[in-house]
């Protein structure tokens, strides 16, 4: 038993109120102590039973075992107390992909990443229920080809996105030649979430744009609608301020996609 | 920090439109030095720049950029700078809207090269 474990417990035995069964919990769990992390989990929930994090603890520890439906339980308690959850949303969101209802995983993992749009795990994870969804739909037929069609410079470093991550059109290949897309959109959802609230809190009013100069490439990000993004990412022979101005005509072109795609 | 160090911080706020300068610990966001014009809110300066550009860079690195160099949000009543300096730290300035930019950088890369 390690000494954390160890103080917790009993730290625990000489307060059962404490909180920290939180911690101890999880530690225990991710010691693969399943049996005392259910014990503990189980007894924090009975003490703290309108509390989010217990539920969703109890959560992770039934998932653990494998007792899915108990744990699925636990979370839809968790949101039901704490709708921003951000535990419980993204373990109903993994548990809602694996049994296949990807509208509800797309919906708990979109929320998770409003929490925290730096949660690595909730990107990928996102990012895999998304690409699911799309080789699914292709299957379909659904999708006939790639979208944002028709915008110069769409097929490669430039991403349309939502304000909720989510690609548009465009896409983001990097050296290897991977498909960075659904990640790069994710994490601009974070990107702009800074910003404006660095804008807001510092007096600044309200965003433009944000350049960026990067070891490989340059970067410049823009919002062409309300609830949308544009990057636009090129190699570093093309200078900011021509960025910038690429940038400018890339907005003109993507309002104008948007309305033919969307009115 | 060196007194040639804070003369090179105050030398960015000398140029013309900008509020404040400062260096910033990347990390964990809190004020290493700093030249402010009364009213800027050090604190929140730092915070906020060393949050945004960690998130930026992550958004670069995903996109296969690689790690920011400089980073300029620009708002429609004035903009946040930050470029990064050794030791993990992140050199910002906040600016008015009609600042020149290029020279608010020259500046801040003169911080960098004094030794941040």
């Amino acid at each position: 038993m390690s000494e954390d474990i160890a103080r917790m417990s009993a730290e625990l035995a000489s307060n059962p109120d404490s909180l920290v069964f939180l911690r101890l919990g999880e530690e225990l769990r991710v010691a693969e102590q399943h049996d005392a992390a259910l014990k503990i989990a189980s007894a924090g929930v009975e003490r703290h039973a309108t509390l989010a994090d217990a539920r969703d603890l109890l959560g992770r520890v039934l998932a653990d075992a494998g007792r899915l439906r108990e744990a699925q339980d636990q979370w839809n308690e968790a949101v039901r107390l704490e709708p921003r959850s951000l535990g419980a949303r993204k373990g109903l969101g993994f548990l809602c992909f694996k049994s296949g209802d990807w509208d509800a995983a797309l919906d708990n993992l979109e929320i998770a990443l409003s929490i925290d749009p730096s949660d690595k795990a909730v990107v990928h994870g996102l990012a895999n229920v998304r690409t699911a969804v799309e080789s699914f739909e292709r299957e379909q037929g659904r999708l006939s080809g790639p979208n944002f069609s028709g915008l110069e410079g769409a097929k490669d470093g430039m991403l349309l996105a939502d304000d909720r991550g989510r690609v548009l059109g465009g896409g983001i290949v990097d050296n290897q030649g991977q498909n960075r897309s659904e990640e790069v959109c994710a994490q601009l959802a974070g990107v702009v979430q800074e910003a404006t609230r660095a804008c807001k809190m510092l007096g600044l009013g309200n965003w433009e744009w944000i350049a960026g100069e990067a070891e490989a490439n340059n970067l410049h990000v823009t919002r062409p609608t309300e609830t949308s993004l544009l990057l636009l990412v090129r190699d570093r022979s093309i200078p900011a301020g021509r960025l910038a101005i690429m940038a400018d005509k890339a907005v003109a072109s993507a309002r104008q996609w948007l309305q033919e795609q969307f009115g | 920090m060196s007194a040639d160090l804070q003369k090179k911080l105050e030398e960015v706020t000398r140029v013309r439109g900008v509020m404040g300068a400062m260096i910033v610990g990347a990390g964990d966001g809190l004020v290493v030095a700093e030249s402010l014009m009364e009213g800027v809110r050090g604190n929140a300066v730092a915070a906020l720049a060393a949050s945004l550009f960690s998130r930026f860079g992550d958004a670069s690195s995903a996109s296969g950029a690689g790690a920011p160099k400089f980073i300029h949000l620009q708002a429609d009543e004035g903009s946040l700078v930050a470029l990064p300096g050794a030791d993990d730290v992140i050199v910002v300035a906040v600016t008015d809207v009609g600042v020149n930019v290029g020279l608010v950088r020259l500046e801040m890369q003169r911080v960098v090269e004094a030794g941040t």
